[in-house]
């Protein structure tokens, strides 16, 4: 398919205003300030546009939960804390073609009557921040930003945020506690933030890859998007395909690629003639998925259906060589790390299936470990403040349903079945 | 106490945000990057004045976020190496061992010139150019054996 959200990608000073202009650049947020901010909440509800930060809701709906109080501040949080395990999509729009995050922002902030953006970006991404501070310099200088945008009576200033590492800053609520300089944990809910978010005011909080779709629906219209791929999951989708591939990269493609379409033509294949063992198809928090799935469209509800999640589309490939209860412990080890302690279920359950997870991967496995695992998942799923605990017991009982023969190898015989 | 240079960046904050309480985290930064590298007490003491928040409360934030380096020095060469699971995948054990070997330390441990820390962190959203690491503010990546020693060498 035609290149939407890398278009610019790979060009020359492709993160220059300039460059983004005579590309067709800031169109869209032309467009826009001449509609009226339903019409552009509708044409979002229109365009199908699902956020691509992981949950996969409507953008438009999300938009139009916003209160039309005129008198009342707002706030969009741009989220670009990408730090779920596979994901490194994000990361190539901040970098290579900055300004058509702007420009999304832009659009978003006008249609919700934000003044005020802010950009939550990882820290460990300090070239990116550079990148977007410089982005955004350039917009405000030549008078794309900051006062009466394009000769309207919006206003907007864009901030861009560090994080210091802290997985758990990309859960929105988390994340908006992270901006007012507190510990990130997740707040309860309700209020969503769309009623209460940053500073107590209505907040949309959009992921960089959603916010980068919306400059080519306000360009092109809403049928155009919505014509892209599947009916419900249309528009341009962004792949991050890692592991054991020929080809791993960030792959531009609509929502009805299988993963074989993927990872055999897209990706290459697998390296060193090795054969595919299983694959993790939207960050290290979805269940993995055996070769039986292989032919599965990589759209929200056909992964859903198999058991596992698009989430943020980090496609996680493993060949034959993968030890399945080392892979379990690496990832648990990560969610474990990453619990912010708020809630006991994942902060103590976590590390304890961590240090079970260890033991059997050493030869040190006991007999009623995978049971002692199981109900320690049941004693987590659901029961967490928020999604991190569900997420580590998810990757968890993923392996252990497609791969549980590998973890009684281990504890039976004290070694491991495919490395040995 | 905090430098000129750290305060002015911190009053470049101020425009930026509502609420002072919000500057905790550039201000935590500018501490950090224009000072020594450490945050010691009285950094955060001093934060938490030009804040008008308590200073349990700089340090609550400061200690929650894993890159600030509270009352802990590193080397000058912060040395952090991807393990979880893409780059695991493609051998990251390897070049922790790679980059222990070479430097004589363990992970956690800084060299005896203080020049090197090494630590294993997680995922850096660099996967598809597996494995990696990051070195101060840069990403090295696509690592083998060789590689590293290369880039270690090349560390003045």
């Amino acid at each position: 398919m035609e290149p939407i959200l890398l278009k610019n990608v790979g060009r020359p000073d492709s993160h220059r205003l300039e460059h983004y202009v005579q590309s067709g650049g800031y169109r869209g947020i032309q467009n826009a300030l001449k509609l009226k901010r339903d019409t552009i909440i509708q044409m979002m509800k229109d365009s199908g546009l699902r956020g691509r930060g992981g949950a996969g809701f409507s953008t438009g709906l999300k938009w139009s939960f916003i209160p039309k109080d005129p008198n009342l501040d707002k706030y969009l949080a741009c989220n670009a804390d990408e730090s779920e395990p596979g994901t490194f999509k994000d990361r190539v729009i901040i970098e290579h073609d900055p300004h058509l995050l702007i420009e999304g922002i832009m659009i978003a902030s006008y249609a919700i009557g934000a003044a005020t953006a802010y950009i939550y970006i990882r820290g460990e991404y300090e070239f990116g921040a550079r990148r977007l501070e410089q982005a955004i310099e350039e917009a405000c200088a030549n008078g794309y930003l900051g006062r009466r945008i394009f000769g309207s009576d919006h206003n907007l200033d864009v901030i861009v945020h560090r994080g210091a590492g802290a997985y758990i800053c990309g859960e929105e609520t988390a994340l908006l506690e992270s901006l007012e300089g507190l510990r990130a944990q997740p707040r309860f809910r309700p209020p969503f933030p769309a009623l209460a978010g940053l500073y107590g005011k209505p907040t949309v909080i959009n992921n960089v890859e959603t916010l980068a779709c919306v400059p080519s629906i306000l360009d092109r219209g809403p049928e155009w998007f919505a014509a892209i791929g599947p009916q419900k999951s249309p528009g341009p989708k962004l792949f991050g395909v890692s592991g054991h591939v020929k080809k791993p990269g960030v792959y531009e493609l609509s929502m009805d690629v299988t993963l074989r379409e993927l990872i055999f033509d897209h990706c290459g294949g697998m390296r060193d003639h090795r054969a595919f063992k299983a694959v993790i198809p939207g960050g290290a928090s979805a269940p993995m998925m055996p070769a039986a799935d292989l032919d599965t469209p990589l759209d929200f509800e056909s992964i859903a259906a198999k058991g596992s999640m698009l989430g943020s589309a980090g496609v996680i490939v493993m060949d034959e060589s993968t030890c399945m209860v080392k892979t379990a412990f690496v990832i648990n080890r990560f969610f474990s790390h990453e619990s912010c302690g708020k809630c006991t279920p994942c902060r103590d359950g976590t590390p304890w299936i961590s240090q079970i997870l260890k033991r059997i991967e050493n030869g040190q496995g006991r007999e009623g470990d995978v049971e002692l695992l199981e109900s320690l998942c049941t004693g987590i799923f659901g029961r967490c403040f928020c999604a991190l605990g569900d997420a580590a017991v998810m990757a968890l009982r993923g392996a252990l349903t497609h791969f549980g023969e590998e973890f009684a190898y281990h504890i039976a015989h004290k070694k491991c079945a495919v490395t040995n | 106490m905090l430098n000129e240079k750290t305060l002015k960046a911190i009053r470049n904050l101020e425009k930026d945000y509502p609420d002072k309480r919000s500057l905790v985290m550039g201000a935590l930064w500018a501490a950090q990057r224009c000072g020594s590298g450490v945050l010691t007490k009285e950094d955060l003491e001093s934060i938490a004045e030009r804040l008008d928040i308590s200073p349990v409360e700089v340090q609550a934030a400061a200690t929650f976020y894993t890159m600030y380096n509270v009352l802990e020095p590193v080397g000058r060469y912060h040395i952090q190496v991807c393990h979880n699971i893409p780059c695991n995948l493609l051998d990251a054990e390897q070049i922790v061992a790679q980059v222990e070997k070479s430097l004589g330390i363990k992970n956690g441990e800084t060299t005896a010139d203080g020049k090197f820390s090494l630590t294993t962190v997680e995922c850096l959203g660099s996967c598809g150019t597996a494995p990696m690491m990051q070195i101060n503010d840069e990403y090295y990546e696509n690592l083998t054996a060789d590689k590293v020693d290369q880039i270690l060498e090349s560390l003045e």
